[in-house]
């Protein structure tokens, strides 16, 4: 395994939808520029948890958190910490591709203006630079102009990922981005996440354990709201310390 | 058995037949409606020879009351300038509020909006125009007067415009909100994930991806405003005149026909000439429906 630092830890953290507990005492050290994938049956709290490292579980009403998330040591419910910018360095990358209804240039040029920039050279620069982070330069660079929705799904998630990029995050949250995409784009996106993990720390929710096994570096087993396993990917796979791990990545429920 | 299947198949015919010819005489009613506004409407222009160019262009209004006797002047345009004015400072007036009141009912408050702002927007559905145009003349048309030092004691193409605008407001408000609604949080989520605030993500997106329901609903607000006629009736001061502006009162399409039509002789110059003015009105409200049709041919699926 990596000796790189941590960059996200939670520390018993639980998590409440109203009367609900949805996540019970999560404890998880995330490094840097490594992927880490969040597995389990559907409701495990997987997603909730992902949704967690962005505060996007503030739009939920009723939702309650008790515990710590520190992203590079800094308590992210905190309240001084500012969201917007939170989810600025937090990226996140949603499990329908979901560009807006505007062109593919201002999809990606979308984050970079309501920060601010204005400046025209800047943002294509910007525009450019995310576009070939997400692999997807050379398909689209003629087109800019036509609308992000007429595109094909998998290029859709792939301006979504760039749109992502354009802020310049450290981190990028991935919730099942390639469920609703064919094996082809879903082979394109998993390699971009490989490369991107070169610059950024990559937490993945995936139903697809051969995704995991092919791309993460460790992972996680959630079931019931808890974390029933955390291990390098190769060890949690091969050698699972857990019967329910092991019933889980057997396909014996699930 | 047989015979009880027998009378339910009869039955079963008789409802569809029914229901069918229920279908059938509405579509036969609004062809009807159309082909004698068109044959009456048609009148000035095939029976007294005059120009559409006259009626719509000119603003000269003499019309002959003599049935068979031609030669008067049926220059319609300042009713069609009383109208046009009117409903664009309605539309002025309620489309920031409407979409305003939209935002808050479909994001801001919900809860809120669906127990208190919802109902009040559908009471205002239920006014009838003539409580409208009432309270529109013993409330704002003074007020105006007083406040504004507007000429003929307040009635005005403002008033007008304002008890308009109060009236279409519901419809904008109503579809627009349904619009917001309807669109999947993926999109909002999508804008609040990159650090937009609640502000930004509705004004950069949800707004713009909701914009045919928005358009739909200003359209509608719009043919109501071109049709209304009782409540402008009452608070336009109906002064055959083009307005100095907005504190100036006119006339308007509806006004005029409904204040002239008892007075005229039937087949009449005069009587032919409000005719040709509804048929106007209806042009006007059919070209509303294209609209709001190709809004929504043109709407994408996210």
């Amino acid at each position: 395994m990596s000796d790189n630092k941590d960059k996200i830890v939670v520390d018993h953290m639980d998590l409440f939808y109203g009367d609900f507990q949805a996540l019970k005492d999560i404890n998880l050290r995330m490094p840097e520029h490594e992927i880490t994938a969040f597995i389990g049956p559907s409701g495990c709290g997987k997603s909730t948890l992902l949704k967690s490292l962005n505060r996007m579980n503030d739009l939920v009403e009723g939702c309650k958190i008790t515990g710590k998330i520190e992203i590079d040591g800094q308590d992210i419910y905190d309240k001084k910490v500012d969201v917007n910018q939170l989810r600025k360095q937090v990226g996140m990358v949603f499990q329908q591709p979901n560009p807006f209804d505007m062109s593919i240039y201002d999809n990606v040029a979308y984050g970079p203006r309501i920060h601010g920039i204005k400046n025209r050279s800047a943002l294509d620069e910007i525009v450019e630079r995310s576009l070939r982070g997400a692999g997807l330069w050379d398909e689209v660079k003629d087109r800019l102009k036509r609308n992000a929705v007429g595109v094909s799904g998998g290029q859709q998630q792939r301006i979504c990922i760039a749109r992502a990029l354009a802020v310049e995050p450290d981190i990028l949250l991935m919730d099942e981005p390639t469920s609703a995409l064919d094996p082809i784009s879903t082979s394109a996106i998993e390699d971009l996440a490989m490369e991107l993990k070169e610059n950024y720390t990559i937490v993945i929710v995936t139903h697809n354990m051969q995704q995991a096994v092919r791309i993460s570096d460790r992972t996680a087993f959630f079931y019931l709201g808890e974390m029933v396993e955390y291990a390098p990917t190769d060890e949690l796979f091969a050698t699972p310390k857990n019967p329910k791990t092991e019933e889980y990545i057997t396909g014996r429920f699930g | 058995m047989t015979n009880k299947a027998a009378s339910r198949q009869r039955k079963e015919k008789a409802c569809k037949t029914l229901v069918m010819l229920c279908g059938l005489l509405i579509i036969a009613l609004v062809i009807v409606i159309a082909l004698f506004l068109v044959v009456n409407g048609s009148g000035t222009f095939i029976q007294y020879h005059h120009s559409v160019f006259e009626f719509l262009f000119s603003s000269d209004w003499d019309p002959s009351d003599t049935p068979g006797v031609g030669g008067g002047k049926v220059g319609a345009l300042i009713y069609i300038v009383g109208t046009i004015y009117t409903c664009a400072l309605a539309l002025l007036i309620a489309v920031p509020f409407s979409l305003a009141a939209a935002i808050f009912l479909s994001e801001i408050s919900p809860k809120f909006g669906a127990r208190f702002l919802q109902p009040a927007i559908e009471i205002f559905v239920g006014i009838p125009s003539v409580v409208y145009g009432w309270v529109g003349m013993t409330v704002l048309v003074p007020f105006i007067a007083k406040k504004f030092h507007a000429p003929m004691g307040g009635y005005s193409v403002l008033a007008a415009g304002i008890v308009l605008a109060i009236m279409i407001m519901p419809t904008i408000t109503t579809l627009s909100a349904d619009a917001l609604r309807s669109l999947p949080p993926r999109c909002k989520m999508g804008a609040l994930g990159m650090g937009a605030t609640r502000w930004q993500a509705i004004y950069t997106v949800q707004v713009p991806m909701a914009k045919s329901g928005v358009i739909t609903g200003v359209i509608l607000g719009l043919s109501r405003a071109l049709g209304e006629t009782l409540a402008v009736a009452m608070v336009i001061g109906k002064t055959r005149a083009f307005p100095k502006g907005i504190l100036y009162p006119t006339n308007n399409l509806t006004a005029a026909i409904a204040a002239d039509m008892g007075n005229t002789a039937n087949g009449s110059e005069y009587n032919l000439a409000l005719w040709s003015m509804a048929l106007l009105l209806l042009i006007l409200s059919l070209i509303c429906i294209a609209l709001i049709h190709l809004t929504l041919k043109k709407k994408k699926e996210y």
